[in-house]
């Protein structure tokens, strides 16, 4: 069964809460309309599919927008190589969804991660703790109104923070066909 | 006069004499038994293990053993990046380090933070404990953790164990050594 295939037969059995599929590059990618049925969708694609591999489960902050946030769920069939993309919108007032966890047992820590990054909560997750950041970090580092150089915060004999030093920072790298010297991090305008 | 000869040193039996201060030799054994804590904490520790096997060496200064037990190392090698979440570590295992003792930063992360200017990293593990040498680069050459710890060697040489020994006695109220 081919990618488009595959992308087809969740079309048929979901009907109006799929949309797409759009094609770039030769990858599918299905957008699902309610993220509360995002767990019936996955357990479909796996049981029913064969897309047996969770490759990977991330997420995107669209500050200022609504819906704020997008998951992305990257699907493979291992014994076809098929490949599929779903994302699903979540608003920043619910910021929350249902857990794949009873799918693939790889969301755990995918999931863990998004809860410490972007502050998003998967319901029926049996374990969300912070992966990354230590417990009492009362922040999400990953968000876009999350400043770069971080904020000050300590738990006491567990860690603390500073604010960083950016000297003017952010450095950014230009990509360019140039030589190193053009190339390498400076401290850059938007304009330029 | 035939017994004072007789109790005189004879340098063909027992070969040559040098005279020192204990101060002297106490640093001069000391400086070349410096038992590294290899505090690998990213890729400068790759570097690290480099500066241990045979092309470098770090045994010709007398600092093979890598103690992975802070009770037994003199010098804690700090290569790598230092997040917030391992800081507090570091601190722990410096305090654990029997005094005296030393700490080399290595690499460009160790020293500033590196190019890891964000709210993760520590900018500099100076700013949890002491550091007498710091590293250069990215991660820096083998040779350049050997001329640090050569100047570390230098530093021990100029430390007057004896006397210091004696203040800390006198600040304590212990016996004079």
């Amino acid at each position: 069964m081919s990618n488009l295939d595959s992308a087809q037969s969740l079309k048929a059995k979901f009907g109006d809460l799929i949309s797409g599929p759009a094609e770039f590059r030769g990858e599918i990618t299905l957008h699902i309309a309610d993220a509360e049925r995002m767990a019936e969708v996955c357990a479909f694609a796996k049981n029913d599919l064969g897309f047996d591999y969770l490759v990977d489960l991330s997420s995107l902050d669209h500050y200022g927008e609504d819906p704020r946030w997008t998951l992305v769920y990257e699907l493979r069939n291992l014994s076809t190589n098929a490949e599929l993309r779903l994302k699903t919108d979540v608003s920043e007032e619910k910021s929350e969804l249902p857990s794949v966890l009873s799918v693939w047992a790889t969301a755990n820590w995918h999931e863990r991660e998004i809860y410490d990054m972007m502050g998003l909560r998967f319901k029926g997750h049996p374990d969300l703790r912070r992966i990354l950041m230590w417990e009492g970090y009362p922040y999400h580092p990953l968000r876009k109104d999350f400043p770069l150089a971080g904020k000050p915060t300590n738990v006491p004999e567990v860690a603390f923070t500073e604010i960083t030093p950016m000297e003017g920072g952010p450095f950014v790298t230009l990509p360019s066909s140039g030589d190193a010297v053009s190339r390498e991090p400076r401290v850059r305008t938007p304009e330029e | 006069m035939q017994t004072q000869s007789e109790i005189g040193y004879n340098s063909k039996i027992e070969g040559d004499v040098i005279i020192t201060r204990v101060d002297a030799a106490l640093a001069w054994f000391q400086k070349n038994s410096v038992w590294p804590m290899p505090m690998g904490l990213a890729c400068c520790g790759i570097e690290l293990m480099a500066v241990g096997a045979s092309r470098f060496d770090i045994s010709r200064f007398g600092s093979e053993v890598m103690r992975f037990s802070p009770r037994q190392s003199d010098c804690m090698i700090v290569a790598g990046t230092v997040t917030y979440k391992m800081a507090g570590f570091v601190k722990r295992i410096y305090d654990q380090m029997p005094s005296p003792k030393w700490v080399i930063a290595m690499g460009a992360c160790a020293s500033t933070g590196g190019m890891y200017r964000s709210y993760a990293v520590l900018q500099g593990v100076d700013k949890i404990i002491p550091v007498d040498v710091y590293v250069a680069g990215c991660p820096p050459r083998p040779e350049a953790v050997l001329d640090a710890l050569m100047k570390i060697q230098e530093q021990i040489g100029r430390e007057p164990i004896l006397s210091k020994l004696n203040l800390v006695a006198k600040l304590t109220g212990a016996a004079t050594p």
